[in-house]
Parts: C-alpha cells; structure tokens; sequence
C-alpha cells in the first residue's frame, strides 16, 4: 500500500497548484501523475509516485553517495569496515 | 529501471549480508514496520541471507490488515443499502468484514469499483453525478495526501456528490504500542521509507530514546533493507539507539511539506480501532469538521456495528511480532488467499499472503 515507484517527468501541464500534473514514464510505461506534492519537479527528474501522486522528487546526489559508500564497503569486503558513519 | 535495478544488484546484497554476519555476535530480533519491506524480505529471501540469531519479526504496516471489520462492514452496506459506488484499492476487497466482504456485495449487485488512485474517485464522481461516489480511504501517513488531495480537489472543482470513508492510521502509536507490550520482543526497528518521505523523521527519536530501541529509516529494494537492518545491528551491538536515516534519497528530515499541510488541512488526529490489535489512542485519521461535507461516515450517517471479535485469526500477534504466519494452526489449511480467516492473508502486504506465496503455504 505504501508502495511508491521512481519514474522519470516527461512533461508538465497545468498552473492551478491542487491540479498540476505530469506524464511520468516508468520504464517506458506513462502515467499521468499529480504534481500538487512536488511542484518543484522538472522535467528529466525522478519522482518517487504513489497512488498516483509524486510524494517526492529523488536527491540524485544522495542516492550516488549512497551507492558509492556502498559500493566502497564492497571494495573493502573482507577487510575491516570503517565506521563511516552511515549514508 | 533506474534507482530500482541498482538497489537488487547481488554483488552488493551479499556484500551486505557478509557484513551485517561480521558484526553480528549476540541474538537480535529486529522488527520490519511495513508490509512492502516484509514482502521483499520474503519475496528475495534476504531473511536467509542473515546470520541464524537475527531474527527479522513482520510488523502492521499492512493498512489493509490492520482496518476493522466494521468499516468493511460500513463499505458493504454504503455499496448494497445507499446504492453508492464504491471505490476501494484492489487489496481491499477480498477481506472478510463481520458478515460479507466486497467482493460478495459486488456479486450481489453492489457498484464496487477498484482505482488505483483516489484522485480516479472523483474523476468517477464526476462522470456520475446523479450518484453518490465514496473512496475507501484506508491508509498510513504516505497514502493521507492523496486522500486529502483528492476531498480537496472535489470542493475546488464542484464535485458534490463525492465523500470518502476514512481508515487511516499512523505508524509511530503502533510502534509505541509494540515496545510498550509486556510480550514484546522487538529490539529495534526498520521504519517505513516512504511514511517518513511524508512525515520526516522527528516522530522517532523520542521513541528510541524512551524504549532504547535504535530506529533506521529505510527503503524497500532488497540493498535498502540490508543496508538496514546493517546500521540497526549495528547500534544494538554497540549499545546505541539513535534514528539513522538509510533512504536518504526519498527521505528529509522535515518530510514533505505540501504534503504535510494537504493532510494537516483535512484530517485530524483520532483514536483508531486496529484490526486484531484493537485500540490505540490517537492513532489514526479522521476527516475533520471543515470537510465533513466529504465524510462518508456523516453523510450517509452510518450504523456503528458491534464488533463480534471472535475469529481463529492471530493476525494481532503476528503484527505485534509476538508470533510468525507459520505459528498459526490455520495457516495454509483453513486460512489461504482464496479463502482468508483474516486481511494478512488477503493483502499484497500482509506478513501470511507473502510466506504463503513465497514459502510454500501449507508445505512448511
């Protein structure tokens, strides 16, 4: 129920903030997606839809830190993890 | 898909689980809020990746699961005796109220209908004005701005004959009802990524603090969830309990602000019946006295219907983490999807429909 999938913003359409919508592609499927709870999203974002609405716009920034903490600690599997301190 | 494809990658799930068994030393019994965690933790089997003394327990973040017979109860009566159209996410409809479920009251005539959206609702209202049209609002904190948007988007663009049955409840009462419990086994928790997208992260920290239970935030792909219960072992072996946020990328510390005001605006703060668990206080939703033009309840001034209680199902344990699908008697014989004692088995949320699916039902 409290599933929410990335999709990319194709375009947006509509001013009036409680109607503003978007195409969103999810793997190349559209869907028309209200933008009311992320109206700072652009076109080329990802936004996270849930029930038919974005609930949020990706930090890209945080997720490749993320990944790369990650993917660090995959380097050093089998040696001793330092504690970075979490992502 | 990206953000999605990346988070399965097994290089990095193995990574973590070798991790999370190096630091390991101790017996810890971490509890998964949300149904769309267990159902992945089931469904890619991440449990079995995990050293033998952790133990991951299913909480109630299964919205479906965790509303009251009576309300479905209130739903069957809106679709059969007020001739309304009645609409309801998918997952709702075969679970069994105190006399029939919705899928029945559709047999018998009744105009039920499944939207993947709330907002498809009042487009549905729209398109049918000479009938009443009600959403079954059911819910936790990340579904509350759809169902308000949509109450919202029916006053601004005339939609009367729209209202919508509420059923939303909250996840940190029913945290705190969980480590308050004399049985309670739960030690730390994963929190649900997306009530957090929302809601931020300030509820938890007076939660981990007050019950010494660390709390990370988490998201839903199968590195998420390690990287998860990694930070939550974390903790407990060092003896912290701290809220981490591990969804940085969905997740900010204040939540969703437009959100947080569409729910702020038209819901208030109730006592709220959960299935099998019974009442918390103040834990759930209701339509507040400025809308009440868009509360199914008031409209249509609904029976209160008396709870029979009496069921073989131990969905309420389950929930609490006291007990696992495959404690129950029925699990598998009397109880399966095509014929529930109980929603856990019925929802694409619930702890019993993932084990039975994933886990061979009855087999084990």
């Amino acid at each position: 129920m409290c599933l929410a999938v990335p999709g990319k913003v194709i375009e947006i359409h509509g001013d009036d903030p409680l109607l503003r919508s978007a195409r969103v592609s999810f793997a190349g499927v559209i869907k028309e997606v209200s933008l009311t709870c992320a109206p700072e999203a652009k076109p080329g974002d990802y936004v996270l839809v849930h029930v038919g609405v974005a609930i949020s716009v990706v930090d890209e920034k945080e997720a490749e830190e993320t990944m790369s903490y990650l993917r660090q600690m995959g380097e050093l599997d089998g040696l001793e993890i330092p504690d970075s301190g979490a992502p | 898909m990206k953000y999605v494809d990346e988070y399965r990658d097994a290089a990095l799930v193995h990574t973590l689980a070798a991790s999370i068994a190096r630091i390991t030393t101790r017996p810890w019994t971490i509890m998964e809020i949300c149904g769309g965690q267990t159902h992945a933790i089931v469904k890619f089997g991440l449990d079995e990746l995990l050293p033998e003394n952790i133990t991951l327990v299913h909480g109630p973040g299964c919205p479906v699961c965790v509303t009251s017979a009576e309300l479905i109860d209130q739903a069957v009566e809106l679709a059969i005796d007020h001739g309304a159209i009645l609409c309801s996410f998918g997952d709702m409809l075969r679970v069994p109220g105190n006399t029939i479920d919705l899928l029945t009251a559709k047999a018998r005539g009744g105009d039920v209908r499944i939207v993947y959206s709330p907002l498809d609702a009042v487009a549905i209202a729209r398109e049918n004005p000479t009938k009443q049209v009600v959403f079954f609002a059911v819910g936790f904190e990340t579904t509350a701005p759809a169902n308000g948007m949509a109450v919202l988007q029916a006053e601004h663009t005339g939609v009367v004959n729209f209202s919508i049955l509420t059923s939303h409840v909250l996840v940190p009462p029913a945290m705190r009802a969980i480590l308050g419990a004399a049985d309670n086994r739960v030690q730390g928790f994963l929190a649900a990524g997306h009530v957090c997208t929302i809601m931020g992260t300030a509820e938890y920290g007076p939660i981990a603090r007050e019950y010494d239970a660390p709390i990370i935030i988490t998201g839903f792909e199968p590195v998420d969830i390690l990287e998860g219960i990694h930070l939550c072992v974390k903790q407990l072996e060092e003896g912290r309990a701290e809220v981490k946020n591990a969804y940085a990328r969905a997740v900010r510390d204040e939540g969703n602000l437009h959100a947080r005001r569409i729910v702020e605006q038209v819901f208030e703060i109730t006592d709220r019946d959960w299935r099998g668990i019974g009442v918390i206080p103040e834990s759930g939703l209701s339509v507040r006295k400025t809308y009440a033009a868009y509360d199914a309840n008031l409209r249509f001034l609904l029976k209160p219907v008396s709870n029979t209680g009496a069921s073989e199902c131990i969905s309420g344990e389950i929930m609490r983490g006291v007990k696992k699908p495959h404690d129950c008697p029925a699990f598998g014989k009397r109880c399966q999807p095509e014929h529930p004692l109980g929603a856990p088995m019925v929802s694409s949320e619930g702890a019993c429909a993932a084990y039975f699916r994933y886990r061979g039902g009855a087999d084990r």
